[in-house]
């Protein structure tokens, strides 16, 4: 029996291979006696203020909201998060914990590298061993990141294995921990995984929605109609999510990788496909993965690598499944087009992740009235993409 | 008495690990006749997958080619059943990952191993703590308990408590793959084992080289070999041939 609930309804779970059960329990009696501690959470919360620069502010995104003429439209800004995205809270909050393991060593995967940069800064920081796994592909897309880590003292390791994007470099972290599982502390960094990890990483994003809603309470006085947040993993929605979850009138709403389009077959919508994404196992957790008949998983494609990824955090399909969140996708051309608009009338380069978010607000604000608001997550920064985004519109 | 406790009636047995498709469909039937019949006690039969997180790089390649030469659970069961046709009576596992199991349907599954001869399944991404909907189907047929150097002494008195046929022991912590050299603790870790169960011992991950098997076969009850068979048979031009000279050759080093 696990300290705390393994599953989301059918949801999650602890597949992987014995070696690592130990580990799992490990790090769920870390985390439970770790949230009891009220010298952990003072030493937590100090370095979310003094070190993350949390809370970070919420923008009301007045030219935005004028220019699509109905509802009026916040912006929770985790791209002013050290290292620019809410990763660093995560981060954080695991290395606290392998500290407190006695562990010595990280490893982490990353797909757009601000993981990986969260996790190099955590391991900086607090003085720990730090290797990231990194996709081929994901290392030539966002190559700024990888000098970030790279100066932060980590080593990155490319990964040529498979699809050679993010679902590989969780194998080979996953190889790697368990390898070395003696020291080595797996630093996952979204809410999926094997239990505890998606709880433990919703728990050190929830800072994100219990900020939003004081903020939103506080300067806008009442709580938002609607709550938008991409959805790769999944982490920074969930951690936005949960602010609101129990307020029942806040609908919420995931924005999954569209890709080239859902018909095309390159899109990362584990929901989007009603073909391709099944319920399944993979990375220690059952949930809905994209993949062929056979049970192989399949390639993804997305033009932000965050999100490229061929399964969703097991909460996320306990909230579709309850119809409590609702999920939708934007493509690439969605997502590069509102990227470029929040630029101009924002003044903000958000992250090609984030930029699904705002994407889907560009769709929803005009047909809603001018007193309802949208809170919108925005999870990153976007210097990560330049080099993307000129290669993308170079091509137009 | 059934097929698999049967195989342990000359201990230490020999348990060789072969993909189905690799390096194609026909030539991986040929291959595990020849292991078969030529010294294997006990067959683990590799169905393959995108993702093979408990694996090192010898297995992935192998898994991947046999993917990408179009193998599918059912073409492998069908392979399952011809190896039976051809009268291959030792106890054949089939080993692999659960999403594909998942896929094909559980029960399904479970149902047309056991029509196409499988005596059990080893599935590394399902410990016992998610096992309790598979176990539910299974009736005769086993599904074998996998320890670890990291289990605890409390889990291993919980799932030898379980465990039928035989134990499958993980000697490292680590992925598939041979290593230099036999972990010295593992006749502590073994005898560890021992003290929760009466179920035969087999002894995996990382034993390369039948000097090595000898070593392992004296502390334990059964070797498993995986990336060595694979890697061996994988690079010999006459695969068959290599197969049979590896069954000998390890058979021999266990008797």
């Amino acid at each position: 029996m696990t300290l705390l609930p393994a599953k989301f309804g059918i949801y999650g779970g602890q597949f992987v291979p014995e070696t690592l059960m130990p580990a799992l329990i490990e790090l769920e009696e870390a985390f439970v006696s770790a949230k009891a501690d009220a010298v952990f959470q003072a030493e937590f919360n100090k370095l979310m203020a003094s070190y993350v620069g949390r809370p970070t502010p919420l923008t009301y995104a007045k030219r935005l909201s004028e220019k699509l003429g109905g509802a009026q439209i916040f912006l929770k800004r985790e791209d002013l998060a050290h290292t620019g995205a809410h990763k660093i809270n995560n981060a954080l909050g695991q290395a606290l914990l392998v500290k407190r393991m006695g562990k010595k060593r990280i490893v982490a995967e990353t797909g757009a590298g601000q993981h990986g940069v969260a996790s190099a800064t955590a391991a900086a920081l607090l003085g720990l061993e730090c290797v990231v796994y990194m996709g081929v592909v994901d290392i030539a897309r966002q190559e700024p990141n990888v000098f970030r880590m790279k100066l932060l003292g980590a080593e990155v390791r490319p990964v040529s294995s498979g699809t050679q994007t993010l679902k590989d470099a969780i194998n080979e972290a996953i190889r790697d921990w368990v390898t070395n599982v003696g020291d080595t502390h797996y630093l996952l960094g979204s809410a999926l995984g094997p239990h505890p990890y998606p709880t433990i990483v919703r728990e050190f994003q929830s800072v994100i929605g219990i900020e939003a809603r004081e903020q939103m309470l506080r300067d806008v006085g009442r709580l938002p109609d609607t709550v938008i947040a991409c959805v790769g993993g999944g982490s920074n929605a969930i951690g936005v999510f949960s602010g609101f979850v129990n307020d029942e009138h806040v609908e919420l709403i995931g924005v999954e990788a569209g890709g080239s389009g859902i018909a095309s077959g390159k899109h990362a919508a584990r929901f989007g496909d009603a073909a391709k994404g099944r319920v399944g196992v993979i990375h220690g957790t059952r949930t809905y993965v994209l993949q062929d008949e056979d049970g192989q998983i399949a390639e993804t494609h997305s033009v932000s690598a965050g999100l490229d990824y061929a399964a969703v955090g097991p909460e996320h399909a306990m909230l579709r499944d309850s119809e409590r969140a609702f999920y939708t996708s934007a493509t690439d051309t969605e997502a590069l087009s509102a990227f470029q608009t929040l630029c101009h009338i924002e003044g903000i380069i958000p992250a090609l992740e984030s930029s699904h978010a705002v994407a889907e607000v560009i769709k929803r604000a005009p047909k809603m009235r001018k007193d309802q608001v949208i809170l919108v997550n925005l999870s990153g920064r976007g210097d990560k993409d330049l080099n993307t985004v000129i290669n993308e519109m170079s091509r137009e | 008495m059934n097929r698999i406790d049967n195989a342990f009636k000359n201990k230490p047995i020999f348990m060789p690990y072969f993909p189905l498709g690799y390096p194609d469909l026909d030539t991986s039937i040929d291959v595990i006749e020849a292991l078969a019949k030529n010294g294997a006690d006990l067959i683990e039969v590799g169905l393959s997958f995108s993702d093979p997180l408990a694996d090192g790089p010898v297995i992935q390649k192998a898994t991947q080619i046999a993917l990408e030469k179009g193998i599918t659970v059912k073409k492998s069961l069908a392979a399952l059943a011809e190896l039976s046709k051809r009268g291959v009576t030792i106890p054949l596992m089939l080993m692999g990952y659960y999403n594909p199991m998942l896929a094909y349907g559980l029960e399904k599954f479970v149902h047309d191993a056991r029509e196409a001869g499988a005596d059990g399944f080893i599935i590394p991404d399902l410990p016992m703590e998610e096992a309790g909907e598979f176990e539910a189907l299974l009736g005769d047929m086993l599904l074998i308990q996998m320890l670890a150097p990291t289990s605890s002494n409390e889990r291993m008195a919980l799932i030898a408590r379980n465990a039928k046929g035989f134990i499958y022991l993980v000697s490292v912590t680590g992925v598939t793959g041979a290593r230099s050299s036999i972990s010295d603790g593992l006749g502590a870790l073994i005898a560890r084992v021992r003290a929760h169960t009466s179920v035969p011992v087999c002894v995996g991950f990382g034993i390369g080289t039948s000097e090595q098997a000898k070593q392992v076969g004296a502390l334990a009850d059964g070797v498993i070999v995986g990336s060595a068979c694979v890697k061996t048979i994988g690079a010999s031009e006459k695969p068959v041939e290599a197969a049979k000279q590896f069954a000998a050759e390890f058979r021999g080093a266990l008797s």
